[in-house]
């Protein structure tokens, strides 16, 4: 019987080096260990064996059965680790393939400024509002102090509908409806599309958006004007832009003001970008005319306010260098995924 | 406007400031200086020489071989191909290494085998023409006739040693489209003195009165209208001074009385027009209101119909010119010309300005009338005028001007509110200093109200007068203040939401485009809108640039469609694009249209069909918390595939449409293969939006799924199986889901499998084996009246 025990363990022993994978692993163990298998066979024998023999056969029979068990674990963790590498080495990938990309969309430059600049404004504690785009001549000019045939309004090249409805030319009205609507204090901006009467070229459209803002309470000064211009031109042109206000003139503002930041491009020395001038117009501006707060049953005597204006596609153009104004509109798929 | 810087200084003493510093003073105290150039500046290295000798050039029959003395060294030998020379000529020469303008340069080369040392210039060549200098000849070598020497630089011997400076004049300062108007600005900004002349004619030929009857029928459009006859008018070239004050202005010298009449309103700013005496019908000046229909030539040859809002300068029988616009052929100066009136007036602006927009021509006069004149101009400005007759011998004038008048004198007067103007441009002046300023501006006072000189019609409000002070006070002097108040700004709920769906969109992989909000009517055409369709009217623009942009677009879709063919031109090989755009509703004539916003998404390329875009609409519906919507197969949408189009629904609100645009559609717009497209109501949108989100606790019972295969009619919309199973199910439902459509084998013709999941849950226990077969008999039950049976 120790002879048959000592040639289970040799047997079992060679096998189980034999084995390759998991399933023959599994096989050794119910062949050898299972409740039908050879160690338990052996076992079942052991009545007739005498009482002397017994205890020892018991014991040999108990080791291999402890030893087959380690070989077997030993084997299965030596078999994981094969089977393991294998599939890792199968599984191997070209990583410079190309990535499964969910594309995203790309927002609109115009949109990507405008976001940014309403950002400043509501930090600033202004409101955004909008208006109408087709609108009454009242709302973009007479209120604004240009009656009918007042020359300023040739400036301002316009697409009328009829004698008393156009496209404005200025988001202006915004300014003139919340005036009408809403008692001082007033902190607004108002961009949007406005319309002139320009062919389209290289710098001109006849639909380019406006950024303008509005500021009405009790004492409001050119200083202020000057001031809260400061800080927003610096947020958006950079804190050491350097900034002169001179003089202009606006219908709806006295008095007005033209804003320059002087060239980055040349530090006011004059290159080709400020057309030599050493300076870059960047926005109107002006203290708001009495007439247009009379208009709006505002009391110039008890309020005073500011107003601004900015083209919004010169400044996305000067950021990023774009010297054509009619990508904006063309919308093609190469330009908007640059930004 | 032009100015020239010689001209200037004749009124303020401006010595050899340097240009930088006058410019920048000027812009900073509101006349801007647009550019600046010195007269001949292209030219270098040109100068006066002498042709000694002129020989045929031996291998040439049309070159010259000259011998040309440039005041040093040895004569050079110059080749010209002019045969206007003689030896003994005065000329330009430019010399080896010199520019001219346009950029050229002339170096030293062989002609024909002999050298040639430079080049002698002719009049087109110095960038000058016969009007500057009406001696020579403009096919040919320029034979100078001015005093100069030799080797002199050519621009010290023509004069050119001006600079011209372009300003930017506003609108509200008609006052400065003039020398003068300029003078008094630079007077005030460098705080010197503006000194400023009288014209003193001489005349004695006999009364002007006698020879010219003026009357001015229309006196509303007419303020102010003064005249004077000259007498046996002597026409010839002005004198060089004048000659290069007007080219140094820009303005091409023609004779000397179209010379005075534009030096006289460049340096008043009054515009000025001569008519021929004899072509005066009667001798009468009539300023009238066209009768309806009356016609006229003007200067320019082109023939006008006039009405009666059109102001005429007419004589006893027919126009001789439309007022403040253009004089009449009719009464022009010729050659034969004996003597002419000198009209120098006022006219309504706004008239002028409406009559040169109907006649469609806009002059220098009308430009300048629209803006409102100085009646108190006209008559120094015809002084003026005669008196250059006068110094130019240009002819005899006549005593005394015949005017008209039909303003009153008053001056406005404003008080001076030093306090106000302090607190409103926060500074702090004092009531004196206001008053330097304002003096320096002509403005008079009596006590504390300023009286404003009749060329400020802009001065009316006391913020005028604060914009006066500002200007020259310096506004980089004002400080800068922030606003007080610490206001709060905030987005509105509608602009978040806005905000929303354009993250959104982005995420799902749309790009933003703008577009323009005009139409081609020719679009609706090409979207297969039908003739009769209420979108066929639109708001129309009464002056538009071209049919392209005629009218504003009551659909989203052609912008899109535009942009998407665009890139598909381009050889973009897809494109998924979205704009929030705006559509313009007509409502009546003499209101404003409804503008609504329309979510408008559309693609085309790879992964492109219609539940590409039916998905990126679920996510954004999703993501805007829009529950309860319906989708609805759709084929009365035009532009759209009738099989492959949908239209979506919330709360019985039309909510949008989602199709394959119809491939009639992708062809009228230039592209092949297939585009889909869907378009969302904004403000619908909006209404149904919840963006505030509730969170519900994570289940805490085990879920159960039971799968479905069913076989049903092809034409039963898989939309209403779901219906049936969720019915079905009730409240236990957690979700369902198809995985599996199939048509083919092992079904019959005209059927469908179709497989769904079933997740089943209870919030509140585990679910027992009874009730989920409870639930599912149910659902079968449901399916069963819906048409579908279970597939065995």
């Amino acid at each position: 019987m120790k002879e048959k025990l000592e040639a289970i363990r040799s047997l079992a022993e060679r096998e189980l080096r034999e084995a390759g994978d998991r399933q023959a692993l599994e096989n050794l163990r119910i062949r050898y260990l299972g409740k039908k298998g050879e160690l338990t066979a052996i076992l079942k024998q052991m009545g007739a064996l005498s009482a002397e023999e017994r205890p020892a056969v018991g014991r040999l029979a108990n080791q291999i059965r402890a030893h087959i068990e380690g070989e077997l674990t030993a084997r299965a963790a030596e078999i994981r680790s094969m089977e393991t590498a294998r599939r890792l080495e199968k599984e191997k990938i070209d990583v410079t393939l190309p990535g499964r990309r969910h594309e995203l969309g790309h927002k609109h430059p115009l949109s990507i400024e405008l976001d940014e600049i309403k950002e400043i404004f509501v930090g600033l504690g202004f409101d955004i509002v909008s208006g109408p785009e087709v609108e009454y001549d009242y709302y973009n000019f007479e209120a604004l102090n240009m009656p009918k045939d007042h020359p300023a309004r040739d400036t301002q090249d316009t697409f009328y509908i009829n004698d008393n409805i156009l496209l404005r030319t200025q988001t202006s009205p915004v300014q003139v409806r919340t005036m009408e609507k809403q008692k001082p204090p007033i902190r607004i901006i108002s961009p949007g599309r406005v319309y002139r009467s320009d062919a389209v070229d290289a710098t001109h459209s006849p639909l380019f958006h406006q950024i303008e803002g509005l500021v009405v309470d009790k004492g409001i000064t050119f200083a202020n004007l000057k001031g809260t211009l400061e800080v927003i031109i610096k947020r958006m042109y950079g804190e050491d832009s350097i900034v002169r206000f001179r003089p202009h003139h606006f219908p709806f503002t006295e008095p007005s003001a033209e804003v320059d930041i002087q060239c980055f491009n040349c530090r006011g020395a004059g290159c080709r970008l400020c057309k030599g001038e050493g300076w870059i117009e960047i926005l109107g501006c002006g203290m708001v005319h009495p007439n247009v707060l009379s208009n709006c049953k505002i009391d110039p005597e008890v309020y005073s306010g500011f107003a601004f204006g900015m083209g919004l596609e010169r400044l996305v153009m000067r950021k990023y260098n774009i010297d054509d104004l009619r990508l904006f509109y063309e919308n093609d798929v190469r330009f908007l995924k640059q930004f | 406007m032009n100015l020239s810087m010689r001209w200037l200084r004749e009124f303020v003493p401006l010595d050899d400031m340097p240009i930088r510093e006058f410019t920048e003073a000027m812009t900073m105290s509101g006349s801007k200086v647009e550019s600046w150039e010195r007269e001949g500046e292209e030219i270098s290295n040109v100068v006066v020489g002498k042709v000694l000798s002129l020989e045929r050039h031996p291998n040439s029959d049309h070159l010259w071989v000259t011998k040309t003395d440039v005041g040093s060294g040895e004569p050079l030998q110059i080749i010209t191909g002019a045969q206007n020379l003689k030896a003994g000529d005065i000329v330009p020469v430019a010399l080896h290494n010199s520019t001219l303008p346009g950029g050229k340069k002339i170096k030293r080369g062989k002609l024909r085998g002999l050298e040639s040392n430079g080049m002698l210039c002719s009049l087109g060549e110095l960038g000058l023409t016969k009007h500057d200098f009406p001696y020579a000849v403009e096919d040919g070598i320029f034979v100078l006739q001015e005093d100069c020497r030799l080797g002199q630089p050519v621009c010290e011997a023509l004069g050119f040693n001006d600079r011209k400076i372009e300003f930017e004049i506003t609108s509200n300062r008609p006052d400065c489209f003039s020398v003068i108007g300029l003078a008094r600005e630079a007077a005030a900004t460098f705080h010197k003195p503006l000194r400023l002349h009288a014209p003193a004619v001489k005349g004695g030929h006999g009364p002007c009165a006698a020879l010219i009857d003026v009357k001015v029928e229309a006196p509303d459009l007419c303020p102010m209208y003064s005249a004077r006859v000259v007498k046996n008018v002597r026409v010839k070239p002005s004198p060089r001074w004048m000659r290069e004050r007007l080219r140094a202005m820009g303005v091409r010298p023609v004779n000397n009385i179209v010379d005075i009449t534009n030096y006289v309103m460049l340096e008043y700013g009054q515009p000025m027009h001569s008519f021929d005496y004899r072509c005066l019908s009667g001798h009468k000046i009539r300023v009238r209101r066209a009768a309806e229909g009356e016609a006229v030539i003007t200067l320019d040859g082109a023939g006008h119909k006039l009405t009666p809002n059109d102001l005429v300068i007419a004589d006893a029988e027919k126009p001789v010119a439309v007022a403040g616009v253009m004089g009449g052929e009719n009464s022009e100066i010729t050659d034969g010309t004996a003597s002419i009136v000198f009209e120098s007036a006022c006219f309504n602006g706004p008239s002028v300005r409406r009559t040169a927009r109907r006649l469609g021509m806009r002059t220098d006069a009308s430009g300048l009338y629209e803006k409102g004149l100085d009646p108190n101009n006209c008559l120094p400005a015809l002084d003026r005028a005669c008196e250059l007759v006068e110094l130019l011998d240009a002819g005899d004038v006549t005593d005394g001007a015949v005017t008209v008048k039909n303003y009153g004198g008053e001056r406005r007067k404003i008080r001076l509110d030093a306090g106000w103007i302090n607190r409103f441009l926060d500074i702090s002046l004092s009531a004196d200093e206001m008053k330097t300023i304002l003096k320096k501006l002509d403005c008079g006072f009596e006590g504390d109200d300023i009286v404003v000189p009749t060329f400020r019609p802009d001065l009316v409000h006391k913020a005028d007068i604060a914009e006066e002070i500002a200007r020259f006070y310096g506004y980089d002097k004002i400080p800068g203040t922030l606003l007080g108040g610490g206001a709060q700004g905030k987005y509105t709920v509608r602009q978040k939401f806005e905000h929303t769906v354009g993250e959104t969109m982005l995420a799902l992989g749309a790009s933003e485009i703008m577009t323009y909000s005009f139409l081609s009517p020719k679009e609706y055409d090409k979207i297969r809108m039908p003739a009769g369709s209420p979108r066929r009217r639109s708001v129309v623009i009464s002056n538009p640039l071209g049919e392209d942009t005629s009218i504003l677009r009551t659909v989203a879709l052609p912008s899109m469609l535009e942009a998407l063919a665009r890139n598909y031109n381009n050889r973009n090989e897809k494109a998924c694009l979205y704009e929030l755009a705006t559509i313009y509703l007509p409502t009546s004539e003499d209101k404003l249209p409804e503008e609504k916003s329309i979510l408008i998404c559309g693609m085309y390329g790879e992964g492109s069909d219609f539940f590409a875009a039916k998905g990126m609409v679920e996510e954004l519906l999703d993501r805007l918390g829009v529950g309860g919507w319906d989708i609805e197969a759709s084929s009365e949408e035009y532009s759209y595939h009738p099989g492959r189009c949908a239209r979506l629904s919330v709360g019985g609100e039309a909510l949008g449409v989602i199709g394959e645009i119809h491939p009639e559609v992708v062809e009228n717009y230039g592209m092949e293969g297939r585009a889909v497209s869907f378009s969302l109501d904004v403000d619908t949108l909006f209404r149904h939006a919840r963006l505030e989100k509730a969170y519900t606790p994570l289940p805490r019972f085990p879920a159960v799924s039971r799968d479905l295969a069913l076989v049903c009619d092809d034409g039963i919309p898989v939309k209403k199986l779901e219906k049936a199973i969720r019915e079905g199910a009730g409240g236990l439902l957690e979700n369902v889901k198809l995985f599996d459509v199939y048509r083919g084998e092992q079904i019959a013709p005209g059927k469908k499998s179709v497989a769904f999941s079933v997740n089943l849950r209870s919030a509140d226990s585990t679910l027992t084996e009874e009730r989920v077969s409870g639930a599912m008999k149910k659902v079968i039950k449901e399916l069963e009246k819906a048409g579908a049976a279970l597939r065995l």
